[in-house]
């Protein structure tokens, strides 16, 4: 198990968004997290990734325990994550992007790493447009990849194709699977689209109200009653009329 | 020395402290107290004449950054932490608190401060009534030197973190790195720079007062890292000597306007050219 | 003993001004996010239109006591006319801009202000002593104290008891503290945030015109009075919490007492004391004493 976590618990207030999560990942696995918002995957990954502490729980990340270590130790052990809201140096340019996050990940040849990266993620057209002026699907590829400079061994990627045109979403997320296959990262990725889901998951781990309702094959789990009813938002055969 | 050769002197000085400047907002800050720095480079080198009885140039140009940055690499512990106004106001404060002990300092000259003069330098002795010129001359070099070395900091990858870290921190965290780490060897660096700056005034003026701390003095330098922008490490040198040129034109002719000049011009940079503050801008996230 | 009350005494006093400054530029910050450079300016022209307006009441031979109020007028109408004035003609066209370039916009104004004041009433002294010499002395402990000071303390707890009633026990006041909470939000809500920044604005601005006001029966009005009040007023603030009125309160009489204790025994450290008190506080507690909780980014 290359990722686990026992008994987390984070409340806010009166507002519970984690409840008893007890989750373990194998390596090189790729895992969809769904969820309504509000349903607590956000929180998971802000807890993994050191964002938020839990209240209580362990977090035992490649053997080590990650509550109470910052975002940037955590990315040390080899977690890394991509954001919701692509999370980019606006000013700068895609290929500079890159260019900061090799230097920080102690790249020794920083300009060859970038070049291959550009590549790899189909951005050497945008290379020297400012990563504030890019389209929305590039955008998104850029925070990827910066999330891949580091060689992680766990990969988290928060909603990657939200936002993104329809006929552009399997472009990136088959970009970012070959990318993150071929270093032979897990991957965890969060998403509404079910589509997506089912595509590129082997597995999938369905929250609602804080607390994970199925964990399974994408088939089972997105067929189960309560799923389609508090994620996917369809009304049970027999509701009221 | 004429009129022109001391507004020069004068803008490559204030010129220093507005490259740390620059340094800063590339890194996203604003630092309202770079005049404790400039105050302390200044008094070091005066005190070492004064007191220390050390009459050499050179020893009080090395004496200004290196006080300043010893005193930055502490308050720098603190000050890294914070940003946007609290940086900008905690720095302000704490020029105060030099202002405030200067000013109290019977024993420093209070208010009226004292002169220095220099006799030597690097051991040679100085032409009589050619100190000054001498001075100029050398601060053109170490100018130069000094701009040239912190371009090059810029182009590094330092410079290029420093400047992702002013368009997002929390990214910068996030790959791996410390912004805190970043923000306080920047800090020490325009420090130092603030420090020289402070050294050179004070051998071109012949005197040093508490106004070199006081938060007035810290505001004219951000208005002319303002006024000249980011951009370029040769701007805050250009605008020190504009600015140095308007003000001694002001005092002459319209003293009672200088400071609504100042502020009207600041205006109509922010609302009319933010080419300077565009680099201090961060654009809000969609 | 003596010496004790005295110097708690003092500190009170001092503690009082310091609050009348600190509590217009905290209101201002908590509501609009600016931290107001221009605060100071406000003070002096306080302090300079109530000389001139206490001065001719006197010279048109009308009774002293009137010149209290010939303080409030001051007061009043630096709220009413310069409140607006920076608010609707500067200020509410660069609200989308990042907080440090508008407290360099504060500042411009400062400068511009400082000037101003020179241009209008020179560069002379004003003197408005009547108010101050007026209620006459009392004794503490054998020392005769001026009764203007009780009238500042009165005035600073007034003030801060009818501010805080009027933020958390009206409507209007809960309007404000909305605002405070989350400007969007309350926008979303219906509030008329543009109202409730221009009514911020005046109040800050009148609060800081008393403040001027009643300082000037106690010193000589000249210019430059309002560029050291900017910096003690903002080390109270950041040491209450940015926002905070009782943290404002509270920062104030810690500055006020420390400063009061450092004047009788350590006068050269009288500055260093309050800068260092604030320092002191934000090691211990970054964002101040009772700061407003950060939303979260991610």
């Amino acid at each position: 198990m290359i990722l686990e976590t026992q008994t987390l618990q984070k409340r806010f207030g009166a507002v519970t968004a984690a409840a008893d999560i007890n989750l373990a990942f194998e390596r090189e696995a790729v895992v969809s997290l769904i969820g309504a918002n509000g349903a607590g995957k956000t929180t998971f990954l802000n807890m993994v990734t050191g964002y938020l502490r839990p209240d209580s729980g362990r977090i035992r990340f490649d053997g080590q325990d990650l509550v109470g270590r910052a975002p940037r130790e955590i990315t040390a052990l080899g977690l890394s994550r991509s954001f919701q809201i692509p999370q980019l140096f606006q000013s700068l340019s895609v290929r500079e992007n890159l260019l900061v996050a090799e230097a920080i990940a102690g790249a020794e040849r920083v300009e060859e790493a970038t070049d291959a990266l550009l590549d790899r993620f189909a951005l050497r057209d945008y290379a020297s447009r400012a990563a504030g002026l890019l389209p929305e699907g590039v955008r998104k590829l850029l925070d990827v990849a910066m999330a891949l400079v580091a060689r992680p061994k766990l990969l988290l990627l928060d909603e990657p194709t939200s936002g993104v045109a329809a006929d552009e979403k399997f472009g990136i997320m088959d970009l970012v699977m070959a990318a993150a296959r071929g270093q032979g990262v897990t991957v965890l990725f969060v998403e509404h689209d079910m589509e997506i889901v089912s595509r590129y998951a082997g597995r999938v781990v369905a929250f609602y109200d804080g607390r994970v309702i199925a964990d399974g094959a994408p088939a089972q789990v997105l067929e189960a009653e309560e799923v389609r009813r508090y994620v996917i938002g369809e009304r049970a055969a027999h509701a009221a009329a | 020395m004429s009129a022109l050769e001391f507004i020069l002197a004068l803008a490559l000085a204030k010129g220093l402290v507005v490259l740390g400047l620059l340094l800063l907002m590339r890194t996203g800050l604003v630092s309202f107290g770079q005049g404790l720095y400039f105050g302390l480079g200044a008094y070091s080198a005066a005190l070492l004449a004064h007191r220390a009885g050390i009459g050499d140039g050179a020893l009080m140009i090395l004496a200004g950054p290196a006080c300043a940055a010893a005193v930055a690499a502490v308050l720098g512990l603190l000050l890294a932490r914070y940003r946007e106004i609290f940086f900008a106001m905690l720095s302000l404060a704490f020029s105060m608190i030099l202002y405030g002990m200067l000013v109290k300092s019977a024993a420093l000259g209070s208010t009226d401060g004292f002169n220095l003069h220099a006799k030597t330098f690097a051991g040679i002795a100085l032409p009589a009534g050619g100190e000054r010129r001498v001075f100029f001359a050398v601060s053109v070099v170490i100018v130069a030197i000094v701009t040239w070395a912190l371009h090059r900091y810029l182009a590094s990858h330092w410079g290029r973190r420093s400047a992702a870290i002013r368009d997002n921190e929390l990214r910068v965290e996030y790959l791996g790195a410390s912004v805190y780490r970043v923000v306080y060897v920047n800090y020490v660096i325009a420090a130092a720079l603030a420090g020289l700056g402070g050294a050179f005034a004070a051998l071109a003026v012949g005197h040093v007062d508490p106004e070199t701390t006081y938060w007035t003095t810290s505001g004219e330098f951000v208005f002319i890292a303002i006024l000249g922008g980011t951009g370029n490490v040769l701007a805050p040198f250009l605008s020190a000597a504009l600015f140095e040129a308007l003000r001694t034109v002001a005092n002459q002719y319209a003293p009672n306007v200088w400071q609504m000049t100042l502020g009207v011009a600041m205006l109509a940079i922010i609302m009319f050219l933010p080419g300077g503050l565009w680099t201090l801008v961060r654009r809000k996230a969609a | 003993m003596n010496t004790f009350l005295a110097v708690v005494f003092d500190g009170v006093v001092y503690s009082s001004w310091l609050f009348l400054m600190a509590a217009g530029l905290t209101l201002i910050y908590g509501v609009m996010r600016i931290l107001n450079i221009a605060h100071g300016s406000l003070y002096a022209l306080g302090a300079y239109v109530a000389a001139t307006l206490g001065g001719a009441w006197i010279a048109a031979g009308h009774a002293p006591a009137g010149s209290f109020a010939m303080l409030a007028l001051a007061t009043l109408l630096v709220g009413v006319v310069m409140g607006p004035l920076i608010e609707r003609g500067l200020l509410k066209w660069m609200y989308g801009k990042d907080e440090i370039v508008l407290l360099l916009i504060t500042y411009a104004v400062f400068l511009i202000l400082e000037d101003a004041i020179k241009l209008v009433w020179g560069v002379e002294s004003k003197m408005l002593s009547e108010p101050y010499a007026l209620p006459g002395n009392f004794q503490i402990g054998g020392l005769a104290y001026p009764v203007y000071n009780l009238v500042l303390i009165a005035v600073a707890a007034l003030t801060g008891l009818a501010l805080s009633w009027a933020l958390y026990y009206t409507r209007r006041g809960k309007l404000l503290l909305a605002v405070i909470h989350d400007r969007e939000m309350s926008a979303a809500m219906g509030i008329n945030v543009d109202r409730v920044f221009l009514v911020t604005f005046s109040l800050g601005a009148m609060l800081a015109g008393l403040g001027g006001a009643l300082t000037a029966p106690m010193i000589a009005v000249s210019p430059g009075i309002g560029v050291e009040v900017i910096v003690l007023s903002f080390a109270v603030v950041v040491i209450g919490g940015l926002g905070s009125l009782g943290g404002a309160a509270l920062g104030a009489l810690m500055v006020g007492i420390a400063r009061s204790v450092a004047v009788r025994y350590w006068p050269e450290g009288e500055l260093f004391i309050i800068y260092f008190v604030m320092a002191l506080v934000l090691v211990a507690r970054p964002r101040g004493l009772f700061s407003a909780p950060e939303a979260r980014k991610l």
